[in-house]
C-alpha cells in the first residue's frame, strides 16, 4: 500500500465518519433539551419508532425476488415463524434463534 | 455505585445476545471483505471504531477499493444512513435528560442499537442510563470484534455460516411483533410497511429508502393532522 493510497483511504474514511455523525447527531442538535421541541417533532418521536421498524424490515428482505429459484419461501417461512412464536411465546432469543436456525436449514439444505 | 453498573449490565447482556450473533457474523465477513481488497487490521479496526454503521462499511470497501472522491462517499454516506435521522428523532425523548453518556450513545445508535433501545422500558430499580450505555457499548464490541476477526482469519473459516446473517432480520421482525402487541394504534407501523413496500416496487432496491421516509412523513404528517383536528372537536364538545 503506496502513501497516496493511505492518504486517499484516511480521505474517504473522514467522509463516511463525517456522513454518518451528521445522520445521528442531527436531530439532537437541532431540537437541544433546552428547548421546546415542537409538538410535531414530539408526535414523529411517538410515532416514527414503530413506522421505522417496519422500514428496516422490508430493506432486510428488499432484495428476496419472488420470481428467484426459491420463490422467496425460505424468507416467508422464517418470519412466519418468528412472528407466530413472538406472539405465542413472546420470548425474543427463542424467536430469533428458532427463525435463524429454520432459514439457515432451508437455505442450505432445502432450497440449494 | 458498583452495584449499579453490574446490575445494569446484567440487565442489559441479554437484550444484545441476537445482536451478538448477528454483528460477530456480519462483522467478520466485512473483516474477511476488506482485507482481501487490500486493507488490514488498522483499516478495519478505524472503520468499525469510528465509523460504525454496518451497511455503508459495506458499501466503503468499495469506494475504499475503487479510489473514488471522498465527496461521492459523503453523499452516499447521506444516502444510505438517512434513515438514522429517524432514529434520532425518535430517541429525543429517551435521551433528553442523559448526562455523562449522551454524545456516544448518540454516536453508538445503529440500526441494531436503535432497535433494542427504541421499545426497552428499563425497570425503575436500575440506572437508565447505565443500561443505554451497556446496549450500545456490547453492541460495538461485538462488531468490533467480528471485524478484527474477520481480518486476521481471513478465509480460514469453513463451517458454513449461510444464512446466519437472517439473525438480524429475525431481530427486527421479532421488534416488529413486539411493538404491535404492545401498542393498539397500528397505523404507523402499517404505514411505515406499505411506504417501503411500495417505494421498494416503485424505485427498486437501491434507492427506496430515502423516498419511503419521506412518504412516512407525508403520512405521518396526515395522522397529526387529524390527531389535531380530534382533539380540537372534543375541546369544542
Amino acid at each position: 500500500m503506496d502513501s497516496d493510497m493511505i492518504v486517499r483511504g484516511i480521505g474517504m474514511a473522514a467522509a463516511l465518519v463525517a456522513a454518518t455523525m451528521l445522520t445521528r447527531f442531527l436531530p439532537f442538535v437541532l431540537f437541544p433539551p433546552g428547548k421546546k421541541t415542537p409538538p410535531f417533532m414530539e408526535y414523529l418521536g411517538r410515532t416514527l419508532p414503530y413506522a421505522t421498524m417496519g422500514l428496516l424490515v422490508v430493506y432486510c428482505l428488499k432484495d428476496v425476488s419472488l420470481a428467484g429459484s426459491s420463490h422467496g419461501l425460505p424468507e416467508m417461512i422464517a418470519v412466519a415463524v418468528i412472528v407466530v412464536l413472538h406472539w405465542w411465546k413472546g420470548n425474543s432469543l427463542l424467536s430469533i434463534g428458532a427463525g435463524t436456525v429454520i432459514y439457515m436449514i432451508m437455505v442450505q439444505r432445502v432450497f440449494v | 455505585m458498583k452495584n449499579k453498573k453490574r446490575a445494569a449490565l446484567r440487565y442489559a447482556f441479554p437484550k444484545t445476545v441476537p445482536v451478538m450473533v448477528g454483528y460477530l457474523f456480519l462483522g467478520t465477513a466485512y473483516g474477511i471483505l476488506m482485507k482481501v481488497n487490500g486493507f488490514g487490521f488498522f483499516w478495519v479496526l478505524a472503520m468499525s471504531l469510528f465509523v460504525y454503521a454496518g451497511s455503508l462499511q459495506y458499501v466503503g470497501v468499495t469506494l475504499l477499493a475503487g479510489m473514488v472522491h471522498p465527496m461521492y462517499g459523503f453523499l452516499m454516506g447521506l444516502m444510505i444512513n438517512a434513515r438514522h435521522l429517524f432514529y434520532g428523532i425518535s430517541m429525543l425523548g429517551k435521551y433528553r435528560d442523559l448526562k455523562r453518556f449522551k454524545p456516544y450513545l448518540i454516536f453508538a445508535l445503529t440500526d441494531e442499537t436503535f432497535s433494542v433501545l427504541c421499545s426497552e422500558k428499563v425497570p425503575p430499580h436500575l440506572d437508565r442510563e447505565w443500561v443505554y450505555l451497556w446496549i450500545s457499548l456490547l453492541n460495538q464490541i461485538y462488531w468490533l470484534a467480528g471485524s478484527v476477526t474477520g481480518c486476521v482469519l481471513g478465509g480460514m473459516i469453513t463451517f458454513d455460516t449461510k444464512g446466519l446473517d437472517f439473525a438480524l432480520t429475525a431481530l427486527f421482525v421479532m421488534i416488529f411483533t413486539d411493538q404491535w402487541k404492545g401498542n393498539k394504534d397500528h397505523g404507523p407501523a402499517i404505514g411505515g410497511v406499505v411506504s417501503s413496500v411500495v417505494c421498494l416496487l416503485v424505485f427498486g432496491s437501491d434507492s427506496f429508502i430515502v423516498p419511503a421516509m419521506v412518504l412516512i412523513l407525508v403520512i405521518l404528517g396526515f395522522r397529526y393532522k387529524r390527531s389535531l383536528r380530534e382533539e380540537a372537536q372534543k375541546v369544542g364538545q
